[in-house]
């Protein structure tokens, strides 16, 4: 820190934003790193791994030495394969002899709405369930508590499976599976995946919400504010909920990395032809650099959130300490 | 995940005295599974893989209690089996995940430095890998199997006990009988293997009971996607799989029941450990 103190602009935010932006680099390096050299954790050597179960014929050989150079030394592979990914070049699928960043492109529609539709209904949900077991307390706080409990208990592929059989099948209000085509006809397919996915975060971020207000329900300053008469809810929109709103942010990184991962069991259930679909064929037939550009993809995202509310923290809660960086989760 | 945020609330210490019989329900609970998977093969009416194609998808009945799935098995026999490996897994997790985990947390609260800032740096580049994510990595490495992907998420998991242990070491070490042992010349390992980590290990425990649950739903999640236990493994995950054609044909039971399996377990471990966790909380105060 010392060395760059001097280069560093003087206002707190900025060189906080520059820490946080480096040390976000140096673990996505890391993670790199770790998704790359993976495979020479396979047994038997790099090549007879990429292509297993596949005829180890001059051509296939000749196109995966195209793709990962293995006769160079690793640490050159290592940083060829980066600067490919970095210039968005994920290399070649094994499986589907195609680009692999064009099958991502061609799935990632119905992902990116599936997890949009999620993220809205945990947002929604979450925040407002929280707000009210908090604030009214008594047998709604109970249901509340009981019914998040379980909600937090339930994989999304149980969540899946379940909801597939009541509404899809039994009062076939939704379809059973596929994604549609068309805006409406794809919102429509991907409901009852959406809630699936989203229950198990609506869970979590309620009981953080609820646990974060309660926690400052408790402090002086509220009944101050109260004590000066301002009305119940405004003392709860701007002492209360405002106060919380800090420690709720903190879950971010971790509802999108949690929805990133999950589409993989969802989208298997419902035959939703995503990415996370994608992700559990490659796994099935060894099909690696898919596997490594989706893991890649996922870790990304979740650093790339977590930065974002780690610049937002400050703006939210002024007496977050800049110094002190790492915030919690 | 959210224990460590329970707020000291007048609501809360109501709802803690008023849940003591939930918490007994959920002990009884995770005795019974524990106690079914450990007596499985005495206990099963039939044999969990035995197939009976002219009875699929059948009800209820004497002589089936649970009914069948959709390739005439016992889903009673099955669920009591499956009970086995969806423990077992998870159980791996927690035991190799909290002793690593307190290995680290130790030496990076103890020495501090250096080697701190290296296993701190190291545990937050496994936070960015989704536990799931982890264990899919290592799957498509090796292969199908429970080994790796228990490892793998052994490895997830680690950061939630490392950083745990980390913050109780850092303030236990500051009270004054770590003091009193040094200067009487014990070492560090003596201290911390005697003294620290006894006192820290309820606190540990109790996370590591919530991680029970969470590894639980991954692995479960894995062997739903074929990908961890091996195919004819008696397995709650994979019996979730195996119902969802049942429930397409309109038989939802075989299905239904190793979900509510699941749901039911997890439930009780979270609240198990929550309480425990709660009560330490408490008594340290």
């Amino acid at each position: 820190m010392s060395p760059l103190r001097s280069t560093l602009p003087r206002s707190g935010l900025l060189r906080f934003a520059v820490r946080r932006l480096v040390e976000m680099a140096a673990t996505l390096f890391g993670a790199s790193f770790l998704i790359f050299g993976a495979m020479y954790l396979a047994p038997g050597n790099p090549a007879s791994f990429l292509l297993s179960g596949r005829s180890a014929s001059p051509a296939a050989l000749k196109a995966i030495n195209d793709q990962y150079h293995l006769n160079d030394p690793f640490a050159v592979q290592y940083l060829r394969w980066l600067g490919q990914v970095l210039h968005g070049d994920f290399g070649r699928s094994i499986e589907y002899r195609t680009s692999v960043s064009s099958l991502l492109a061609a799935r990632l529609p119905s992902t990116l709405l599936l997890v949009a539709m999620a993220l809205v209904l945990v947002l929604a949900f979450g925040l407002a369930l929280g707000w009210i077991g908090a604030v009214r307390g008594g047998a709604t706080d109970s249901a509340i508590l009981v019914s998040t409990t379980f909600a937090v208990a339930t994989p999304s592929f149980v969540a899946a499976v379940l909801l597939q059989g009541l509404f899809a099948v039994k009062l076939g209000w939704f379809p059973t599976n596929g994604t549609g085509s068309g805006p409406v006809s794809m919102l429509w397919h991907l409901t009852l995946p959406a809630v699936a996915l989203a229950l198990y975060l609506i869970g979590m971020l309620a009981r953080v919400t609820r646990a974060a207000m309660l926690d400052v329900l408790g402090q002086e300053h509220v009944t101050v504010a109260r004590s000066r008469g301002l009305a119940e809810r405004r003392v709860i929109q701007r002492h209360v909920f405002r106060n919380a709103l800090g420690t709720v942010l903190t879950t971010g990184g971790l509802i999108v990395s949690t929805l990133l991962i999950c589409t993989v069991l969802v989208e298997s259930a419902f035959s939703v032809g995503g990415i996370g679909q994608l992700l559990e064929l490659s796994t099935t037939t060894k099909d690696f650099p898919v596997v490594q550009a989706i893991s890649l993809i996922i870790v990304g995202l979740f650093m790339a959130v977590n930065l974002v509310v780690d610049l937002l923290h400050p703006l939210v809660d002024p007496r977050i300490a800049l110094g002190s960086g790492r915030s919690a989760g | 995940m959210s224990t460590a945020a329970l707020p000291r609330r007048r609501v809360l210490a109501r709802i803690r005295t008023s849940r003591a019989p939930l918490n007994l329900l959920c002990l009884a609970f995770v005795a019974l599974v524990v106690a079914l998977a450990v007596l499985a093969p005495w206990l099963v009416p039939h044999d969990p893989n035995a197939v009976d194609l002219g009875n699929a998808l059948g009800g209820p009945s004497a002589d089936h209690l649970l009914g069948v799935d959709a390739s005439g098995r016992d889903t009673l026999s099955r669920l009591i089996t499956g009970a086995r490996t969806s423990l077992l897994g998870p159980l791996g997790v927690v035991v190799f995940s909290t002793l690593a985990g307190v290995a680290v947390g130790v030496v990076s609260a103890w020495r501090g430095g250096w080697l701190d800032s290296v296993l701190s740096r190291g545990t937050e580049l496994i936070f960015a890998f989704p536990g799931m994510l982890l264990a899919i990595l290592v799957v498509s490495l090796y292969g199908e199997g429970l080994t790796a992907p228990v490892l793998a998420l052994a490895v997830a998991y680690l950061p939630y006990v490392s950083r745990l242990t980390r913050s109780l070491v850092l303030a236990e070490r500051e009270r004054p009988y770590v003091a009193a042992y040094q200067v009487q010349g014990h070492s560090a390992w003596q201290i911390c293997l005697r003294h620290v980590v006894p006192a820290i290990a309820p606190v540990v425990l109790a996370q590591s009971t919530i991680n029970f649950g969470y590894a639980l739903i991954d692995l479960a999640g894995l062997s739903f996607l074929g990908l961890g236990v091996p195919a004819l493994t008696p397995d709650w995950g994979r019996m979730v799989f195996d119902g969802e054609s049942a429930i397409q044909s309109g038989y939802p039971l075989s299905a239904i029941l190793p979900c509510a399996a699941i749901v039911l377990t997890v439930v009780a471990f979270n609240v198990v450990g929550e309480r425990w966790a709660d009560q330490v909380a408490r008594r340290d105060r």
